[in-house]
């Protein structure tokens, strides 16, 4: 009913693709190049350890020499080594962590949103119930239970992240499911499952983007922390979270062994936030003029 | 002295691109320009730029401003507020988001005036009497929200005025005011320029709002002014082809007359230019249009234009003048009404806003449903797609009964029923191309895939004419008009036999609304029904052929559209009509407003 004044009737961007501008972007390609460094690192470091990750080598805190680059751990382990292959469990199971909560809150969500009424409140405070359990914790205190098990640790990171994700989801579908296009897939009677997949869950890929990189950097550093903890991957296994806790006595004379690990970490998550934001910078400015 | 002189003035942006290209004009004490122009001529750029100002990412690179003999370009930025809090005043768009909801009125109102609240006083009750609202200390201790959007629109003009500047720049005060007060508002501020010897500059897309309170008219284009002369010269005996394009495109509540679009698109801000800025456009260009810029000359009326070819157009505009198109009465004769609607009631938020409605739409005809902002058209609209949840009544297409709620409706009924909604920036999909917005209807309602869907789709969008070659961009590369037709190609492929248009054109500038206009008429003709709701009376006349008048919620006058707009009987259609502004093209009837 408000009258609207004509809007910006002339030419927009240069039709190019949306991949094309958010692959082009500054802030974007940094931050993509820092994540694919930081996985293949992750990834390969196991096939050029140059020793084994659990073999005891030198004294404990060796300085570097000897054929150890970097020097020997805790319990004089080759630090290098063991760095090469302590990302690789961290990286799978960040990733399926991510996958599975952000799929799971993003259901939820969205269906809480284009549903309404019942469906949404109910939704909404199982969502509410799930908040209120510290996750590590609960994490903790599981694991103490079952014991450790990736699939497990997978599993319960995954339903950390899912309530946040569906309550930013239900947030950012409910303004969409009042847009004319959604209306009027309504009133053609196009199916629900057509309309969220194909009218919603695409206008809200920028919140979505943005949230992917925040809840793959809150899996690596929820997993690096229970690592720490030493709820994660056990001993003698090699991983970066681990590390920083096995060698943090020796802070003061091999710091590299502490080092190292939590630069890897960070290196990891800063990279993944880089590219989310500034993806969702990117897709903002392409929707344009809509208010 | 001139009260206001505008020399060379040249606004640019960051990247160098061009969008105020050389605008001069002088203004008199007490003298008011309508500065219209469509969007993106840059005619609210100019109006910001006489403040001193640039939005961000522009800027002023050239020419001089002089108010009241101070050149404001020329002063550091200190002296700039000075001079703008002595010599201008500014009246914005909105005014709910003008004025600060955290202040009352009285202390909004003294805030911009040297001197305390309470020596102000006087002068502030004065100045709201002459907007026309009360000045009572109650009035005063008000906040903004507490006000009808007309009476914020006085205070925010009360706001300007009481300092008493030498110059005010309105920017579309009136867009989003309903007609009746914007007929006030507009007398309103006629009488306060010619009584407080300020000069005006009156910013606004509509060429009747411009008509009625201007006593110069600016025209412009792409950044540049096509045409300046008095109202007169400027509406009566147009010198520029965009001027007398602009004319044509406009409806009228009087005569059903054919509307004509301009031709090709707007230009973005901005854009580069070799010769005359409309040449690509104008009906009467040729070759040497195009070599080098035209300079502005004064024409045989009086008025002057920038354009080389101006007395053959002032010769032949003549022939330019339309025969209003008559009315077919009663097309649908007495074969059974497509969809009739009997004691529609409905609420928002258990409040009733619908109250009994009954009509009938004919087959081939168009209804037009029209009423002001509240007066519950737009729920009107929903009830009868079945989007609306809270509404009792009786629906009946093609003689079945129709279930009230869209879920309980069959999937012929959603085929045949199809609505295009009024914000063309939001009817479509942003991430679907435009051959996808129109191939997903195919496939859900025929099974259409792959080639044929694709047949199908080209008839469509050539049915509203968006060439092929647009079928692969995304909406936000199309423009407004453009959006809007392909919304409308989508509701076409379904092959459906009523139209539901709520406000398709009311977002759009007057070139591109006729556009629209044209292409319904076509489709109407070849048989299409359509209910066609508005808030423009001269819209209703140009398309509908019965008309349903709403205020409140209630049916208050319904008939045919020749006999309604041409005999009020209501009271309320009766000040609609009378406060429906008119571009005057054959007298001056209007002059007694500005005096």
């Amino acid at each position: 009913m408000i009258r609207t004044r004509p809007k910006e009737q002339g030419d927009q961007a240069p039709p190019r693709t949306l991949t094309h501008r958010v692959l082009t972007a500054r802030q974007t390609r940094l931050g993509l190049i820092m994540m694919l460094v930081m996985i293949v690192f992750a990834l390969a470091g196991p096939f050029f350890a140059p020793h084994s990750p659990t073999a005891v080598l030198a004294k404990p805190y060796a300085d570097p020499g000897d054929g150890l680059v970097l020097g020997a751990d805790s319990l004089g382990r080759d630090i290098l080594s063991r760095i090469l292959s302590g990302g690789a469990n961290l990286t799978w199971m960040a990733f399926a962590a991510t996958f599975i909560g952000v799929t799971l809150g993003t259901t939820i969500g969205l269906v809480a949103a284009f549903k309404g009424g019942i469906v949404e409140a109910l939704l909404m405070r199982l969502v509410d119930i799930m908040l209120t359990f510290p996750t590590i914790i609960m994490a903790i205190l599981f694991i103490s239970m079952v014991g450790p098990s990736r699939v497990i640790l997978v599993v319960l990171v995954a339903i950390g992240l899912t309530p946040g994700m569906a309550r930013v989801m239900r947030g950012a579908a409910r303004p969409v499911m009042r847009r004319e296009h959604v209306m009027w897939a309504r009133t053609i009677g196009l199916s629900s499952r057509h309309i969220l997949m194909r009218e919603v869950l695409p206008s809200v890929t920028s919140p979505l983007m943005v949230e992917i990189g925040l809840r793959l950097m809150w899996s690596v550093v929820g997993l690096a922390s229970l690592s720490f903890l030493g709820f994660g991957v056990q001993p003698p296994a090699s991983d970066w979270g681990l590390m920083v806790s096995e060698n943090k006595d020796g802070l003061a004379i091999q710091p590299l062994a502490v080092i190292i690990p939590a630069v890897c970490v960070a290196l990891f998550t800063i990279g993944g936030n880089l590219f989310a934001e500034g993806a969702a910078r990117v897709i903002g400015r392409t929707e344009g003029t809509r208010s | 002295m001139k009260a206001v002189e505008v020399t060379g003035l040249t606004v640019t942006l960051d990247d160098g691109s061009v969008i105020a290209n050389d605008v001069s004009f002088s203004l008199d004490t007490g003298q008011v320009m309508g500065l219209v122009g469509e969007s993106g001529s840059g005619k609210s750029t100019v109006g910001l730029a006489l403040l001193g100002f640039a939005k961000s990412g522009a800027n002023i690179t050239g020419g001089k401003v002089v108010v009241g003999g101070v050149d404001l370009l020329a002063l550091g930025p200190k002296e700039l507020r000075e001079a703008r809090k002595k010599l201008i005043g500014f009246v914005p768009q909105d005014p709910a988001t003008a004025l600060n909801p955290a202040m009352r009125i009285g202390t909004q109102l003294t805030e911009g005036l040297l001197g305390g609240k309470k020596e102000n006083l006087p002068r502030i009750r004065k100045v709201l009497e002459d907007v026309g609202l009360p000045s009572d200390d109650a009035f005063l201790r008000r906040h903004p929200q507490e006000l009808s959007g007309g009476q914020q629109q006085r205070v925010a003009i009360a706001m300007a005025v009481a300092k008493g500047p030498k110059l005010i720049v309105f920017d579309e005060p009136t867009t989003g005011l309903d007609v009746s007060t914007q007929a006030r508002v507009l007398e309103m501020v006629a009488g306060l320029c010619c009584d407080n010897g300020m000069a005006a500059v009156f910013v606004s897309h509509d060429l009747a709002v411009v008509g009625t309170v201007g006593d110069l008219v600016t025209v412009m284009y792409a950044g540049q002014i096509l045409e300046t002369g008095s109202r007169e010269e400027v509406l009566l005996s147009a010198a520029h082809p965009y001027s007398i394009a602009l004319l044509e495109s406009v409806p009228s509540t009087r005569q059903r007359l054919p509307l004509v679009a301009i031709p090709g698109r707007a230009p973005a801000a901005g854009a580069k230019f070799e010769g005359c800025v409309f040449a690509d456009r104008c009906a009467f260009v040729e070759d040497r249009c195009r070599e080098a810029a035209p300079e502005m000359v004064t024409t045989s009326t009086g008025s002057q234009a920038r354009c080389i070819r101006v007395e053959h157009v002032l010769q032949n505009q003549k022939l330019l003048v339309k025969e209003p198109l008559h009315h077919t009465e009663n097309k649908g004769g007495d074969r059974q009404a497509v969809l009739s609607v009997r004691n529609l009631n409905a609420s928002y938020n258990r409040t009733q806003v619908l109250y009994d409605l009954s009509f009938d739409v004919a087959p081939g005809e168009c209804l037009a449903v029209v009423g002001e902002s509240g007066s519950g058209k737009t729920t009107m609209s929903r009830c009868l797609i079945g989007l609306h949840e809270e509404q009792t009544g009786d629906f009946e297409m093609d003689g079945k009964p129709l279930p009230s709620r869209l879920r309980d409706r069959p999937k012929a009924v959603k085929q045949q029923m199809q609505y295009v909604f009024q914000n063309p920036y939001g009817s479509l999909n942003p991430r679907e191309t435009v051959a996808t917005a129109v191939t997903v209807p195919l496939r859900h309602f025929y099974g259409e895939r792959g080639k044929a869907a694709r047949t199908k789709a080209q008839e469509a969008l050539e049915r509203v004419e968006i060439p092929w070659r647009l079928a692969d961009r995304y909406p936000a590369e199309l423009s407004g008009g453009q959006r809007q037709r392909v919304a409308i190609a989508r509701a076409l492929a379904c092959n459906p036999s009523l139209l539901i248009c709520d406000e398709v054109t009311s977002g759009l500038d007057v070139s591109v609304q006729a556009s629209v206009v044209e292409l319904l008429r076509t489709l109407q003709d070849d048989g299409l029904s359509m209910v066609f709701i508005t808030h423009n009376l001269a819209v209703v006349r140009s398309i509908g052929d019965q008309v349903v008048v709403l205020s409140k919620g209630r049916v208050v006058e319904s008939g045919a559209v020749e006999s309604v707009l041409t005999d009020p009987q209501h009271p309320y259609t009766q000040g609609l009509l009378a406060d429906t502004l008119e571009v005057d093209r054959s007298d001056a009837e209007t002059s007694d407003l500005t005096g």
